[in-house]
């Protein structure tokens, strides 16, 4: 503003790591296959769908919490009486505002924080993100859910788990246990965020660099 | 009181008014010898080379604010008159709005002697028009005239005379002594609270305006004043375009009116103000890139008689705040002679004769001082009194206020870089400035006048 | 972001994405919990030169709402007349450890000097300084116009309430707004023809030729000195999609007010060139919404009616104000300040920040 300095925009969807050098850890079908394992798990564990609100951590974690969604409708609309919807048990937590390491990086841009009409309260929550690394996103979303309510319970659902936790902090829900160290960068794509890549490779994939040329898709948290 | 001093000076290869090189010999006080370069050889004399130096009469400012006695924190007779002669001048005329004001014979005199006693330049004091400069009775004027300071320019600077009727008698009363009343043309109900020049600049910036009219209807009515009763009038640092047009019609109609113009008004215009940066906060205000050219061209065509600089020092904690809450006021002494040169020399619009003319000769026949053994503004003629500036034309320098003499640092020219440099500056056969820096008193002890 | 002094200073992307946090902010208010950690350890200071409990309370809300530690620092008197310098209070502010000043001062520009005299390293927002600008209010005031001119609100007159989900991102394009009353004083009128205009509306001034500026010519904006016709709109454009109306101080009329007074002859007469009465109020636009940014004269430049309407927004300005002062705070707190010194756009050099903007999707299926 009268500095001159640039109001930090947010950086392109588009994150083009395919053409950098990198190994692809999951595939498409990958994903696929490890998120309907977590829906099963978390029927499993919750004994059924009932009561359950997914909440999915801008970016990727609310087009995963959404498929999530579906899988577990799929699962319990089977057997439950009422149909369930994908939409009443699913939302966004923005964690922004909670973070901790707000004065370690320029100004983030606050996402939006969409809970279902039944809100938490009582509710089992499952929060959703694409990578777990150190935990403090997670302790982050913690305060944030006590903020909104008061969950019955709230358990973690991670695609991927990097390792490296500073925080006491355990995933109740994994895709994949991913070995790595903290020089290399994991890159979550997935269709709904970050489009088609358009050269014929799937849009989802869990990529895996040796540090740097990381792009938005890195998740660092 | 002779002011004979002891040292002769050729000033070898000067200029005089920017002409042919000639030998100038300053000694017993005067202009002794002007003679063919290399010529002059006078035993026992000091020789500065001057050569690509242009010898301008000692240059006379019309407008100076002192601050002594009262503000000696923001400038002392001594250091103000020491940037002076900095500056190229050998007098000035130091205004009235001190603490207490000047408006009795006492306080001009005290003034006199101070400068008197500094010995930098001839200091003239100007006397109120009105009692504290309160715009109600009259000051003692005959008394401040008749005063060892002899005063003959009076004025209410800082404050307009807005009633016409103290107006009208100031300007008969001071016929008496042949005076002349400098009008500070400000209108006050059109400027009350006013910041900065009224237009484009100030509506954006928030800061109440200054309109132009707000001087012009001042300087319309003292014309037209000074016409009907026959007086002098004098209009100080006028700004704005329609000030000059006002000017030119009471001169043509053979008005005896003279009017000045400041460096600062020559070069600087209201778009400084956009920073809010108080340096640039003056009465009356900068005005219009429009208003510039305007009063250049006054200047170069006569209409404006003088260029005065309206030197005005300020106490740092003046100008480091708000600008509402600042002082109006510039320093300009030490950098007239340098605008003047970039705004009409270096553009071809005057000849360093028209600027001997603004500078030296005008002002000093304007404040009666161009007469007597002690007289200023006067040709660079054998026989006349040895008050000589040399300046380098071909020097630049980038301005800096913490390395000025005067004592304050409110210079608009800050990180300017301007042409022109005082070499050395003579009061009467006296050198005060010698290579470009002031002979300071220890090596002048005894030779002061 | 550095410092917030002007809508000068906001380029468009700058402003909306103000409006877009705002919103996100706006969210938060209506929890239970609204208080949100985001500032803890960050001390903003509330220096206020003139009495505006309104201004200072929203400010101090939106701090307290964000965790910063709030000091209220009200100068009685000024440097102008007695007291310590602003200088002075500035040195002592930054001895105190102040992130942002958030500062109110009679003098126009005082904001811009605390910002860069190099006394302070606060961030510094303006709070309204002299007759200059007052951005945080133009700010609340486009908030609130997007708010009600975008998507639904629009389309469907009347019958929808404000649509947050269509005014995401968007600007006040083709909208048009009419500002009516004292221009000449207004920071109000100042901040927000600028910032209006960035945003891609069309504002007309509207005023007696005594309450406008000389130079008001080169605003980016239209001006009348008719009020009925400017609401009866003409052939080319329709009536104005709002109008805001500016408070008129009573004693501006006296002929020995500040700056000469006089400036109109009683208020009788202004109210009926100027005030927004219930005639005035039949000649809007069904969506057309009126604004005040208080406090209100009733019966001077607003009528009972105007106000009282359904279709005023004067006390969700209010609201709004605390929403965006919570963005204004955030975008100027929140980050490092290391990464913005440089002036290039922060997200390239560091990748880990600012995720993109979440928008409601429909999972693929």
């Amino acid at each position: 503003m009268s500095s001159g300095a640039a109001v930090p925009t947010p950086p392109p969807t588009t994150p083009g790591p395919h053409a950098e050098a990198g190994t692809v850890v999951l595939t498409a079908a990958d994903i696929s296959r490890a998120l309907t394992r977590i829906a099963h798990e978390i029927v499993e564990r919750n004994k059924g769908a009932h009561d359950l609100v997914l909440l999915g951590i801008p970016t990727r974690g609310v087009p995963l919490a959404a498929r999530l969604a579906e899988r577990l409708v799929a699962i319990e609309g089977a057997s439950a009486d009422a149909a369930l919807d994908p939409q009443a048990i699913v939302g966004e937590l923005d964690v922004t505002m909670y973070r901790d390491d707000l004065h370690r990086h320029p100004t983030r841009t606050i996402g939006a924080t969409r809970l279902p009409a039944s809100g938490v309260d009582g509710k089992v929550v499952v929060l959703v993100d694409d990578v777990l690394y150190s935990g403090r996103t997670i302790r982050a979303a913690l305060d944030a859910i006590s903020d909104l309510g008061r969950p019955r319970a709230v358990q973690l659902a991670a695609l991927v788990d990097r390792g490296h936790r500073e925080l006491p902090i355990r995933p109740d829900f994994v895709g994949k246990n991913l070995p790595t160290s903290t020089s290399e960068r994991v890159s979550v794509r997935l269709a709904e965020v970050d489009g088609d890549p358009g050269d014929g490779a799937p849009a989802d994939a869990v990529v895996i660099r040796p540090a740097a040329g990381a792009t938005a898709a890195e998740a660092g948290a | 009181m002779s002011s004979a001093a002891t040292t002769t000076y050729v000033l070898r290869g000067a200029r005089p008014l920017g002409g042919e090189p000639v030998d100038l010999v300053l000694s017993g006080g005067v202009i002794a010898e002007v003679a063919a370069v290399g010529a002059a050889s006078p035993t026992d004399a000091v020789v500065v080379d001057a050569t690509d130096l242009v010898a301008l009469p000692g240059l006379v400012d019309l407008h100076t604010h002192l601050r002594e006695p009262g503000r000696e924190d923001a400038e002392t007779i001594e250091s103000g008159t020491r940037a002076a002669a900095a500056g190229g001048f050998t007098a000035v005329h130091a205004m009235a709005n001190t603490t207490p004001v000047a408006d009795t014979a006492g306080v001009v005199e005290q003034v006199w002697r101070l400068g008197r006693d500094a010995g930098w330049v001839d200091v003239h004091p100007v006397g109120a028009v009105s009692v504290g400069l309160a715009g109600r009775q009259l000051a003692e004027l005959g008394a401040m005239a008749d005063s060892a300071a002899r005063v003959r320019v009076f004025s209410d600077d800082g404050r307009c005379v807005d009633d016409p009727i103290l107006m009208r008698r100031a300007l008969e009363y001071v016929k008496a002594f042949d005076g002349v009343v400098a009008q500070h043309a400000q209108e006050p109900r059109l400027t009350e609270g006013a910041q900065m020049n009224e237009g484009v600049v100030s509506a954006e910036l928030g800061l109440a305006g200054w309109p132009a009219v707000a001087e012009e209807a001042i300087i319309a009515r003292d014309v037209l004043l000074a016409e009907h009763v026959g007086s002098r009038l004098h209009v100080c640092h006028l700004s704005t375009a329609g000030s000059v047009e006002i000017v030119r019609w009471a001169k043509g109609r053979g008005i005896d009116v003279t009017a000045e113009v400041t460096p600062h008004h020559l070069i600087l215009t209201d778009e400084l103000a956009r920073g809010y940066d108080p340096t640039f906060k003056v009465n009356p205000p900068l005005r219009t890139a429009a208003d510039v050219e305007a009063v250049r061209e006054g200047l170069a065509d006569g209409t404006i008689d003088i260029v005065a600089t309206d030197h005005a020092p300020h106490a740092r904690e003046d100008k480091d705040c708000e600008w509402a809450a600042a002082a109006f006021g510039m320093t300009g002494l030490e950098t007239a002679l340098s605008v003047v040169q970039q705004t009409m020399v270096d553009t071809g619009r005057m000849t360093w004769a028209d600027v001997a003319r603004v500078l030296s000769a005008a002002p000093a026949r304007i404040g009666r001082i161009d007469t007597g053994e002690r007289a200023q503004g006067r040709p660079l003629e054998v026989g006349e009194p040895a008050n000589v500036t040399l300046v380098d034309p071909a020097a630049r320098r980038v301005v800096d206020g913490a390395g000025q003499v005067t004592a304050s640092t409110n210079t608009p020219f800050q990180g300017h870089d301007l042409p022109g440099a005082v070499v050395a500056t003579f009061l009467r056969g006296r050198a005060t400035v010698l290579d470009g820096a002031p002979v300071e008193a220890a090596e002048a002890q005894g030779v002061r006048a | 972001m550095r410092h917030l002094l002007s809508t000068q200073d906001l380029s468009r992307p700058d402003a909306v994405r103000i409006l877009d946090t705002a919103a996100q902010m706006a969210a938060t208010q209506s929890r239970e919990i609204k208080k949100l950690p985001t500032l803890r350890g960050r001390t903003v200071v509330n220096l206020f030169y003139e009495d505006s409990t309104r201004t200072r309370i929203s400010f101090e809300t939106a701090a307290k709402r964000l965790s910063a530690d709030v000091i209220n620092f009200s100068a009685k008197g000024s440097s102008v007349s007695k007291g310590e310098s602003l200088k002075d209070t500035a040195l002592t502010l930054q001895a105190m450890g102040a992130d942002a000043v958030v500062v109110r001062h009679q003098a126009s520009g005082a904001p811009h000097v605390l910002a860069h005299a190099g006394w302070l390293d606060a961030a510094v927002v303006n709070a309204g300084d002299g007759t200059h600008q007052h951005p945080t209010q133009a700010l609340l005031d486009a908030y609130t116009l997007r708010r009600h001119l975008s998507g639904t609100a629009l389309a469907a007159p009347g019958a929808s309430g404000p649509d947050d989900a269509a005014a995401r991102g968007a600007g006040l394009d083709g909208r048009h707004v009419a500002i009516v009353g004292d221009v000449l004083h207004s920071r109000v009128a100042r901040s927000n023809v600028h910032l209006l205009h960035t945003l891609g509306a069309r504002v007309t001034l509207v005023a007696p030729p005594t309450l406008l500026p000389v130079g008001v010519q080169t605003w980016p904006c239209e001006v009348s000195y008719d009020l009925d016709a400017t609401l009866a709109g003409d052939t080319a454009h329709g009536g104005p999609d709002a109008v805001m109306m500016l408070r008129v101080q009573r004693e501006r009329m006296s002929g020995a007010g500040a700056g000469g007074g006089a400036f109109f002859p009683n208020p009788l007469e202004y109210s009926r060139k100027y005030g927004l009465d219930a005639r005035r109020l039949g000649l809007l636009a069904e969506h057309a919404i009126v604004m005040h940014p208080g406090p209100m004269n009733r019966g001077l430049e607003i009528s009972a009616q105007a106000a009282d309407s359904p279709r005023a927004v004067i006390v969700e300005q209010v609201a709004n104000g605390v929403a965006v002062r919570m963005a204004v705070l955030y975008l100027l707190l929140a980050g490092s300040d290391e990464a913005e010194v440089a002036g290039a756009p922060a997200a390239a050099t560091a990748p880990l920040a600012a995720p993109v903007p979440t928008v409601e999707r429909v999972p693929a299926s």
